[in-house]
Formats: C-alpha cells, sequence, structure tokens
C-alpha cells in the first residue's frame, strides 16, 4: 500500500534573464534553501535528493547534477537526474513523490533549475545531426503550425491569445518572484509586437529565464510534524507518446488526455471545471491555454477559448489559471514544470501571497514537454486525500 | 518492501564504432529481445524508463527519438533519467514498490563513437574550475591509481592482474569489445598510457545498448523460471572535486553496499562497474567482497564499456547468473561521474 505524500516546503528563486549575481550551484541552493527553512528542516533532515533539468547543452555541462551534490547538501545521499524535456519540472517533483509514495524515504528534496544564460537555448534546440532533418527555429517554429491549427479547428477570435498574454503578465504583477514586470501591457501592446512565428507574436511568448524551483516532499508522519500545514498529493500521473505515429494529434495530444483521466480518477474528480479551484499550466505560448483546458478536460473541444474570453480563468473568475503569470512570465525552462508544481501546492497552502485564489483548496500542476508529447500532472489538496 | 525481480535482459554486442546503425536502430531489436524472452506482452508493461545521456549522441533530447524503439502508442507511463541505465532500474524499482503496476521496462543506450570520449566526459566536471583545465578521464583515474598505489599496498601488478582476468574472461562473452588471453608480465612490459596506467588498465570505448524487464512478486513468478529478486538496491554519491576526496577509497560505494545489504550473506558473483583496472581493487575493499566471490566473469567494463549503459549491463550480467541457475547470490555495481564520485549497488537472490 502506497505512503501518503505532501508538500511541507516550497523555494524558489527571483527569476531573471541573467542571473549574473550567482552560479548554477549558487541558483539551485538559494531555491533548496528556501524550500528547507519553509518545511523548517536543515539539509541533515533530508534523506535523497531529486534534480532535474532540460537538455544539457543549455548550460553546457554534461550531467551537472554530479557537480551540484555538493551545494545541494547530497554527498553521502542518493541523488538521481531526471530529463523529459519541458515536462521535466513536474516528472522530478513526480520521481520524489514516487520515493515517499514507495516507502524508500521520508523526506525527499527536489529541486528543478535552468541558467539559460550560460548558453543560448536556440542554438542547443537547434543543433544538427546525420539522422535527422533539424527544427532550425527553436520552440516557437514548432508549436506555431500547430497552434494554427487549433484556431482553424475551434474558430477561435484572433484575440483570444493576445488576451492570455495580458492577463498572464498582469499576474505576474502580483508575484515577486516573477521576471517579467509589464505593468502597462495592454491588448494594443501586444497587438503592435512583432510577429515572431504566425500567430504567436512576441509579447504572447515565454522570456528565457534564470531560475530554480524546490519543494520538499514528506509522508503522513513527516507531514504531521512539518510547522505549516501541507499540500497533500491527491494524484501523479505520467503519459508520453512517440513523435510520430499514425493518428497522433498534436494539438489535443492522446497522452494529455490520458494522462488527466488518470489523474483524475486517482483524485476522485469526476468534474475538473467544478472540482479544481485553480489550475497551474504549462503555458509556453498564450495559446496553449485554451487548448490545454481542452486537453484537461476543463472545456469541450473547441471552447476552451471562451473560458479565456469570457474572463472564467482570470485570478477572480470561476477557473483562475496560471494566477502566478505561468510560464509566460518566468522560463527558466527545466523548472517551469516544478513552478507550476509548486504553485500549485502554495494555492491549496493559502500562501501565494498576493496572487492567493480565496478559497483554493483542490489544484492542478501541469507541465508538457518535447513535441507535445511528454505530459507530468499533480493534483494537490488542502485536505489529507 | 514488495517482491521485486529481474525477469529478463538483452544487450546489444559492443563494438568500438556502431556505423550502421543509429541508437534507435540499435536499441530496437534489444528491446524486443528483452520483451520477448520476459513473457510480458508490451501493451502489458506497466512503466518504462531509460538512461541516456545527450552529449553522447551530441543533440538535445536524444531520448525522445529512442522512444521510437519502444513502440509508444498508444501512449505509456514513462520517465528518464540523465544517467546510466541502472538508475533507471532504481527508478523503476521505487515505482513497482507504490503498487499500481507490476512490471517495467528499463533500457539504456550509449553511443559513444561519434564524439571524442575523452573530450566529451570533461564537461561532467565543475565547469567554472575544472572543465575549463580540460582534464580527460583517463589522466582523472590516474591520478586515482597513483593515489592507491601509494597509500595501500596494492602494486601495478595487482592492477595488471584485474586486467589480464578480466579480458581472459571476456573470451566466453559474445557480447564483449576487448577479449584475450594476456600474460600479466607482458603487460607490465608495455608502456605507461598516463603513468601509472598502460593501455591494459583503461576501458575501450564502446557502443551499446541493453535492457532489463522488471516483474513484481507472483507475475515474476510466472514468467521466470528463475527470477532474479532485488533484495537491496542503494546509491550514494561522494562530492565532486578530485582535491577534497580520498581518491583511494569509495565511502558512497560502501555505504550503498551496507544499505544494500551485500555483507548480509556470501556472494556467488560480483558484477561490479570499474572502467579502469585499480578501481575494481578500491571497489572489492568498498564492497567487502573476498576471494569467495567471482568478479566480473563477463569480463566487465574492462571487456566492454558503453558509457550510459555499462552500469545496467553489469545488473543484467548478474541477474542473468541467477536466472540461468549459476549463482544464488549476486552482487552488482554501477558508477557514475570522474574518479568513482556516485555508486549504485543492487543484491540479487534466486528463490
Amino acid at each position: 500500500m502506497a505512503e501518503r505524500c505532501a508538500v511541507i516546503g516550497v523555494g524558489q528563486t527571483k527569476h531573471a534573464a541573467k542571473r549574473g549575481d550567482v552560479s548554477m550551484p549558487g541558483l539551485v541552493r538559494e531555491a533548496a534553501a528556501r524550500a528547507l527553512e519553509d518545511a523548517g528542516l536543515t539539509w541533515r533532515g533530508i534523506d535523497a535528493v531529486v534534480i532535474g533539468k532540460a537538455p544539457d547543452m543549455f548550460e553546457g555541462v554534461m550531467m551537472p547534477e554530479l557537480f551540484l551534490a555538493d551545494a545541494l547538501g547530497a554527498v553521502g545521499k542518493p541523488i538521481m537526474r531526471v530529463h523529459t524535456a519541458g515536462s521535466v519540472g513536474g516528472s522530478t517533483a513526480l520521481v520524489a513523490a514516487y520515493l515517499v509514495q514507495a516507502g524508500v524515504h521520508e523526506r525527499v528534496l527536489t529541486v528543478a533549475f535552468e541558467k539559460q544564460s550560460e548558453s543560448n537555448a536556440m542554438w542547443a534546440l537547434t543543433i544538427s545531426v546525420p539522422f535527422q532533418p533539424p527544427v532550425v527555429a527553436g520552440a516557437g517554429g514548432y508549436f506555431a503550425p500547430h497552434i494554427r491549427a487549433y484556431i482553424r479547428r475551434s474558430e477561435a477570435p484572433a484575440h483570444v491569445g493576445m488576451l492570455v498574454a495580458v492577463k498572464d503578465r498582469l499576474n505576474a504583477l502580483r508575484n515577486p518572484y516573477a521576471h517579467l514586470r509589464l505593468p502597462d501591457i495592454s491588448l494594443e501592446q501586444v497587438a503592435a509586437s512583432p510577429m515572431l512565428w504566425d500567430p504567436i507574436r512576441y509579447l504572447e511568448a515565454c522570456p528565457s529565464s534564470d531560475g530554480a524551483c524546490a519543494m520538499v516532499l514528506t509522508n503522513g508522519d513527516g507531514a504531521k510534524r512539518s510547522p505549516g500545514a501541507p499540500a497533500w498529493v491527491w494524484g501523479t500521473a505520467m503519459r508520453s507518446e512517440p513523435v510520430i505515429a499514425y493518428g497522433r494529434d498534436q494539438v489535443n495530444p492522446r497522452a494529455g488526455r490520458e494522462c488527466a483521466a488518470d489523474l483524475y480518477g486517482q483524485a476522485g474528480i469526476t468534474n475538473p471545471r467544478r472540482e479544481i479551484d485553480v489550475a497551474a499550466l504549462y503555458v509556453p505560448f498564450s495559446w496553449y491555454a485554451p487548448m490545454w483546458l481542452e486537453n484537461l478536460g476543463f472545456a469541450e473541444e473547441g471552447r476552451g477559448w471562451k473560458l479565456v474570453e469570457d474572463g472564467v480563468t482570470a485570478i477572480d473568475g470561476d477557473l483562475p489559471v496560471n494566477p502566478s503569470g505561468g510560464v509566460l512570465s518566468s522560463n527558466p525552462i527545466g523548472a517551469s514544470g516544478m513552478l507550476r508544481f509548486a504553485e500549485a501546492a502554495l494555492q491549496v497552502q493559502g500562501r501565494a501571497g498576493e496572487h492567493q485564489v480565496d478559497g483554493a483548496r483542490v489544484a492542478l500542476g501541469h507541465a508538457y514537454g518535447g513535441g507535445s508529447q511528454f505530459f507530468a500532472m499533480w493534483i494537490v489538496g488542502s485536505e489529507k486525500p | 518492501m514488495r517482491e521485486v525481480a529481474i525477469v529478463s535482459f538483452a544487450q546489444a554486442p559492443s563494438v568500438r564504432r556502431e556505423t550502421e546503425r543509429n541508437e534507435v536502430e540499435m536499441l530496437t531489436p534489444v528491446i524486443a529481445e528483452a520483451i520477448e524472452r520476459s513473457a510480458i506482452s508490451r501493451k502489458e508493461i506497466g512503466f518504462t524508463i531509460s538512461g541516456s545521456s545527450d552529449y553522447l549522441a551530441g543533440q538535445p533530447f536524444s531520448f525522445v527519438t529512442a522512444l521510437d524503439a519502444v513502440g509508444a502508442w498508444p501512449p505509456i507511463r514513462e520517465s528518464h533519467v540523465e544517467m546510466d541505465g541502472a538508475w533507471a532500474l532504481y527508478e523503476a524499482w521505487v515505482r513497482l514498490q507504490i503498487g499500481d503496476v507490476d512490471s517495467a521496462l528499463v533500457y539504456a543506450f550509449g553511443k559513444s563513437s561519434p564524439g571524442d570520449l575523452g573530450e566529451v566526459l570533461a564537461l561532467q566536471l565543475d565547469p567554472y574550475y575544472l572543465a575549463p583545465l580540460w582534464p580527460d578521464p583517463v589522466s582523472l583515474a590516474a591520478l586515482q591509481a597513483r593515489a592507491l598505489l601509494e597509500s595501500t599496498g596494492y602494486t601495478e601488478r595487482d592492477m595488471a592482474e584485474v586486467a589480464a582476468r578480466s579480458r581472459r574472461d571476456a573470451q566466453s562473452n559474445p557480447n564483449a569489445q576487448v577479449a584475450s588471453d594476456f600474460s600479466v608480465d607482458d603487460l607490465l612490459a608495455e608502456p605507461y598510457l598516463v603513468s601509472p596506467l598502460r593501455k591494459h588498465d583503461c576501458p575501450p570505448v564502446s557502443d551499446s545498448a541493453a535492457a532489463v524487464v522488471l516483474a513484481a512478486g507472483d507475475l515474476a513468478r510466472r514468467v521466470c523460471e528463475r527470477p532474479a529478486w532485488v533484495r537491496g538496491i542503494d546509491h550514494r554519491i561522494d562530492p565532486h572535486y578530485p582535491g577534497v576526496r580520498n581518491l583511494a577509497e569509495s565511502p558512497s560505494a560502501a555505504l550503498a553496499a551496507r544499505e544494500a545489504g551485500v555483507g548480509d550473506a556470501p556472494v556467488d558473483v560480483a558484477e561490479v562497474h570499474a572502467p579502469f583496472s585499480h578501481q575494481e581493487l578500491i571497489l572489492r575493499d568498498a564492497l567487502g567482497l573476498d576471494g569467495r566471490t567471482a568478479i566480473n566473469p563477463s569480463g566487465g567494463a574492462l571487456a566492454a564499456n558503453p558509457v550510459m549503459a555499462a552500469g545496467l549491463i553489469r545488473i543484467g550480467e548478474a541477474a542473468r547468473r541467477i536466472m540461468e541457475g549459476n549463482a544464488r547470490r549476486a552482487v552488482a555495481h554501477a558508477t557514475s561521474g570522474p574518479c568513482l564520485q556516485q555508486n549504485l549497488v543492487c543484491v540479487l537472490e534466486g528463490d
């Protein structure tokens, strides 16, 4: 029988285009130390460390967990390194949750980071190799055709992406850790920003950030001893599908739908739209908000954009999405998924500060990666499952 | 803990340069063979996980295309560690403890031939203070060998004996890359490569892939005549800087061995991931293995060292001895990082 799992500590760095004030060890330690302090623990109290980040070429260090072990207090302990593309921050948290649920460890520190300023992500994503044609346009170039397909299928009005871009940047003003601070953001400003990969405008795309996120996970006994109210893990799920498969739909991927169904089954959720109070979704380009709302079952296929247009996803709406400002406001790639998971935890703990959603009791953390093919999700609640 | 066993193992023969096939093509028959031997159908596999490194392939997300070798459609529960496949097996073992899935596929691939492995592995080092000096893995291992020779009674002859025995034993391993009958005296007459290491003290550069299927409890008994039960598994890490460690010892391997219960009963066979001959001497002591244990009958990493898969192959080789009825209790070990920085130990037993 699986152990219960709860989040008892959350920490993150200030995210910025370049954190020149810290090294990579300094960056991960900043987030980890905050998570430990939050959990009322010292380094000594941690049994194991699970670290995640996106491709090693983003910093130019092969398997950086080897040199980060010292900074993370992992010497003499087990440390694992997860890499599942963009979903990695989420799957890293899930591997840490497995260690607790499996009864292997009582207190696990999980950390995810990216220091994009060390290298050039566009370069790192576009290396040409002998066996494959290189995608020379970065993530935006890869996803733009899928967004166009979504707009065509759903007949969504053109301003929906811009509404998301404005909403998330206004939310970010309530989050002291957010990278982008755009107090004057407006639909006009987004519309006037350069078109990067049609239909993705500059202000509809995520920034490149340096940043890290960390959490302390524990079992039922550990949660009892925690100084604050824990966020209980109600369900965890991962799904992957290949790059190419007959019948594969990258606009509304089957792996995402099945991952959500598995998750809701574990959490006893039959109507996500009504039963989930707040959703932290991985939205690196504005249009992915309506796309994921459909993929996750919050709206019928082709109707996700209505939730955006009607203000349902606003911080004071019926289903707030990304009250922290989301990936559109801070994008340390490897950490972006864990930031979503951590935001879900903070919301149900009632500790999200100025971007707290009133009465949030059940929250979804979501991450995706690769060519919309890797999914990691969890549901956390203020009550024991 | 829930009973979990290795029920099948397959590997590609290690070669210096696999020029005909890419990673997916190398993996496809290996995964197919492991699944077929497990008698568990692809659709029944509850969890899939792999270990690999982008820096070997020289491209980001190299594990993404490797998914094509699995057939992940309809979508599967799947994860990846940027570590040797031995740690992927560890995650699979953890995942099976939760109890909602009963089987797992673990695979690893390492194709070192596209790049210069010495330069690639130098990028594992601290990027601020160590990597700019470009210390290659052979030079770092030589520092460790020197520390061992000067602080213990071990000699260069002990190292040559490890190399000679490994390459001799490899003659009966069809997947080995370097196999021959060398005399220790002849080996010691060779010049140094990086003192005190001679060529025979160093591993070959290898391309290969491997896959293991794990199953829990009754399923393992149903699909395998002699399952190799995982009785203990643990992994630990030492500090990164070679300068702050006593390189002649491996505290993380010793701790992992203690936690995994290596010393609880006699060990028939041990597959130890020691890419350099002197590292086997360090690891034998750390793991508490003596003359009663047959060490690396496969030839070990001195006979074939496909980076990222070599650790998983140690576990697979140890499990194979039990599955074939040639051992009752086996120990497998995997290492990662410069000078044995990180170590995993797994204890396997037959019924």
